[in-house]
């Protein structure tokens, strides 16, 4: 059974005595291999994390400046069938971004309409109006996104964030199916499991198909702050497995709006750039003064419509967290339809009601920064202190419009192997879908990130959550069936 | 190619050169300390601070000429910028800075010889830095493994370049260090220790036997120098590291269409070496002709740098 009574994806609401009926071949499995096998398989996969230094850096943490994320070795599996209704929620979601980003730099249709509190955007420091009026090549703005989804019952998905400006974690993606295949062939043969390796195909036609004008062989690069950042390891892996150029600021020019790349043999023209620095940091002229990782006039280039930038500049104000609870209006406005992916229920603390409301259930609700991330400045009301209420408590009633709050959702756990051996942990889960002009694309998989303490619903990995694989089952086989029946048929 | 790649490609092969050859230069000196009939001692430590440009850097720590002291200064020591650690720790900065353009296999190889130190304690006892020696010998071995089966481009070409540019240079600096080393008092030419140091040259170039199938008869200085110098079968002389820093630079061009000052410099490096004779400079001094070569060697690098466009 889960913690606390969460549904667990493989056993169900019962336990390891009573898996759900797909799943029996799974705990068969984990239950025909001994616990000390498993944490050596588990370990072996680490040192292969080590030593192909798939780390992120700590900041502030000089004594382990790089860092593997823990990973653990029993998957977590979508049945075809799940995953196929995902899917269509999230090219849907993703599809209402793109719409809302062009109209809030353009038009602005669903502020004349009153659907979202004007001050909301103007006001929002996510929102770039350095960027107003642009249309980027193809019109598409978020061509990457990484939608975070918590379940919490067979049947319910809820987004929990939409990350539409550089969402990392999709090399772990790929790197913990290597790590599977290698140590755990045998869950192959009894799964049939949807590769993920063409995401890096997927990706790169992608950018090409949002190159600007009509050139039929863009050069398509990825910009790297260097590789102190946290995410580097991510940056030259996509670069390399694209193979095109991983370049850092230093390395492009920008003259006459046309973006150049400096190379052995000189200047070669640049059409598309998978950008992983955030807007702040892009352009000097246009956007921080003193950054030195941008690249001075590339927000020119871009507003002349000479190079493509992925994710656009401007992102940030799709997935604030504030905007966040409008999302089920803003998915209906453009799309005519019903969202197919959830909100969790949240409240506006900007609203007196709503704020009223959270104050008086603080120990019940996980508040919120708007403008926080990676697990940093945020209340989980039920594992808090009394002190830890209290504090959150003045800090919301000195500036409410900064917070958002939401339920303490039952998040479904996956078993995991902690050191008594097998035991429910809590899960989220964030697929990545691109749009490119030609279309939009969900490789089957994603990242699902574990929380590893026992109760704890935080899975970042700067709060020492762990991954797993997250298989996605290309068909829905009877209960129980293996492979080679199937292939007798 | 990037600009900045090439140019971290070119300098991550001279590091790993370094870090190996440093190794080689340690394991030498404690053969020479240890082995020999009265041990060299401190001018044996002594010229190795010299062989790698860190005699002053270690004068400054005031700590004694002994093996415990420089081999940990030479190995381990993070405030020594050319101890092996760092060495490693430099080649390895530069390989993740340019990770697209290696192979997993190499990144790996660099990554894991830099993780080998991550947790290495202090090295106090001779047997323990051979141990170190030997694992930091058997890392580089595997890079340069990983380097001959990456695709023959300008990345493989751009290692190898730096590579052979470093070697040159280590090799320049050994000799005439080496033979620059004073004999104790007492010390006959020609006598045991005279012949140990000798040996230990060839030690650090891997070179003992290469010599004897070469040149079939007992160990003469004048023939080491002639090995060193002119032998193009020997890897590490100063002939061949100049002919294989022209066939680089020609690989380059082919790929590259880059052609230049450095092509011609190295050209006209390798014509006078094999014009060189040995004896002519053991007579007319050798330890002009190797700073002249040294600072050759120099040139040629920077030429290097302005003809890739490093930044």
């Amino acid at each position: 059974m889960g913690t606390g009574g969460a549904f667990d994806e493989i056993w169900g609401h019962g336990g390891p005595e009573s898996p759900r009926p797909e799943f029996q071949a799974l705990s068969r499995w984990v239950a025909g291999t001994a616990a000390e096998e498993l944490h050596r398989r588990q370990q072996s996969a680490e040192a292969a994390f080590r030593q192909l230094g798939i780390t992120f850096a700590v900041y502030g943490d000089n004594d382990a400046a790089e860092r593997i994320i823990p990973f653990d070795i029993v998957p977590r599996i979508f049945l075809h069938h799940e995953w196929s209704r995902l899917c269509e929620g999230l090219m849907q979601r993703v599809q209402a971004i793109n719409a809302f980003l062009e109209d809030i730099y353009g038009e602005r249709r669903i502020l004349a309409e009153g659907l979202i509190p004007p001050e909301l955007i103007y006001r929002n420091d996510q929102f770039r109006p350095e960027v107003a009026g642009i249309r980027p090549p193809h019109g598409i703005w978020a061509h990457i996104c990484g939608i975070d989804l918590v379940r919490t019952g067979a049947d319910e998905f809820f987004v929990l964030e939409d990350n539409a400006r550089t969402p990392s974690g999709v090399s772990y993606m790929l790197e913990n199916r290597e790590a599977m295949l290698r140590l755990c062939p045998e869950l192959f043969r009894e799964f049939r499991v949807a590769p993920v390796d063409s995401y890096p195909d997927r990706l790169l036609e992608t950018m090409r198909s949002v190159a600007p004008g009509n050139n039929a062989d863009p050069v398509c690069v990825v910009l790297t702050p260097g590789h102190f950042n946290s995410a580097y390891y991510e940056h030259s892996f996509l670069a390399d497995s694209m193979g095109v150029e991983l370049v850092e600021a230093a390395d492009l020019v920008v003259d006459d709006d046309i973006v150049w790349v400096q190379t052995i043999a000189g200047r070669v023209r640049v059409d598309v750039i998978y950008r992983r620095i955030d807007d702040d940091y892009l352009d000097p002229l246009t956007f921080r003064a003193d950054s030195m990782l941008g690249v001075p006039g590339l927000i020119a280039a871009y507003r002349a419509g000479n190079v493509a930038l992925i994710n656009a500049p401007g992102n940030g104000i799709a997935d604030d967290k504030a905007i966040y609870s409008y999302m089920p209006e803003i998915v209906r406005f453009y799309t005519g339809q019903d969202a197919k992916l959830p909100n969790v229920e949240t409240w506006r603390c900007r609203e007196p009601q709503a704020l009223k409301y959270v104050l008086d259930h603080l120990p019940e609700l996980v508040v919120k920064l708007v403008d926080g991330s990676g697990g940093y400045g945020m209340l989980v009301g039920p594992t808090a202190s009394r002190q830890e209420i209290a504090d959150f408590r003045a800090a919301l009633i000195a500036e409410p419009h900064r917070y958002i709050a939401q339920p303490t959702l039952a998040l479904s756990t996956v078993p995991t192997l902690v050191e008594q051996g097998l035991a429910p942990r809590h899960v989220d889960f964030r697929p990545f879908v691109l749009t490119g002009s030609d279309g939009v694309r969900v490789v089957p998989g994603g990242l699902t990130r574990v929380a590893l303490r026992e109760g704890s619903l935080v899975v970042n990995s700067s709060q020492g959550g762990g991954t797993k694989d997250s298989f996605v089952l290309l068909e829905d086989a009877p209960p129980g069936q293996s492979q080679s029946q199937r292939q007798s048929r | 190619m990037l600009s900045r790649t090439a140019a971290a490609l070119y300098w991550l092969g001279r590091y790993v050169e370094r870090a190996d050859f440093i190794a080689r230069l340690v394991e030498a000196t404690i053969r020479l300390d240890a082995l020999s009939a009265r041990p060299a001692g401190e001018a044996a430590w002594q010229s190795a601070l010299a062989v790698s440009y860190t005699d002053d850097a270690f004068a400054a720590t005031g700590r004694s000429l002994t093996q415990a002291d420089v081999a940990h200064f030479l190995t381990l020591d993070a405030a020594n910028p050319g101890s092996i650690i760092r060495c490693l720790e430099r080649a390895r900065n530069n390989a993740r800075a340019v990770r697209t353009a290696l192979t997993r296999d190499a990144w790996t190889a660099i990554n894991r010889a830099w993780l080998m130190f991550q947790t290495r304690a202090n090295t106090r006892s001779a047997t323990e830095t051979l141990n170190l020696v030997e694992q930091v010998k058997g890392e580089t071995r595997g890079f340069e493994g990983s380097i001959h089966r990456m695709m023959r481009n300008e990345a493989t070409w751009l290692i190898q370049l730096g590579a052979a540019v470093e070697r040159a240079d280590n090799t320049a600096r050994l000799v005439d260090v080496k033979y620059h080393l004073l004999l104790p008092a007492g010390e006959a030419v020609g006598g045991v220790v005279d012949r140990d140091q000798w040996t230990t040259i060839l030690q650090t170039v891997s070179a003992v036997n290469a010599y004897r199938w070469l040149y079939k008869e007992g160990l003469q200085p004048a023939k080491v120098i002639d090995l060193l110098i002119s032998r193009i079968e020997l890897p590490r002389s100063l002939a061949a590291c100049a002919d294989e820093a022209v066939g680089i630079l020609s690989q380059l061009a082919k790929r590259t269409g880059l052609q230049g000052e450095a092509d011609r410099m190295a050209r006209a490096r390798l014509a006078r070496v094999q014009k060189t004779r040995t004896s002519d400079v053991i007579v007319s001094g050798l330890h002009e002709h190797l700073n002249a070569f040294i600072r050759e060697n120099a040139m040629l690098d920077a030429a290097i740098s302005r003809q890739f466009r490093f930044i």
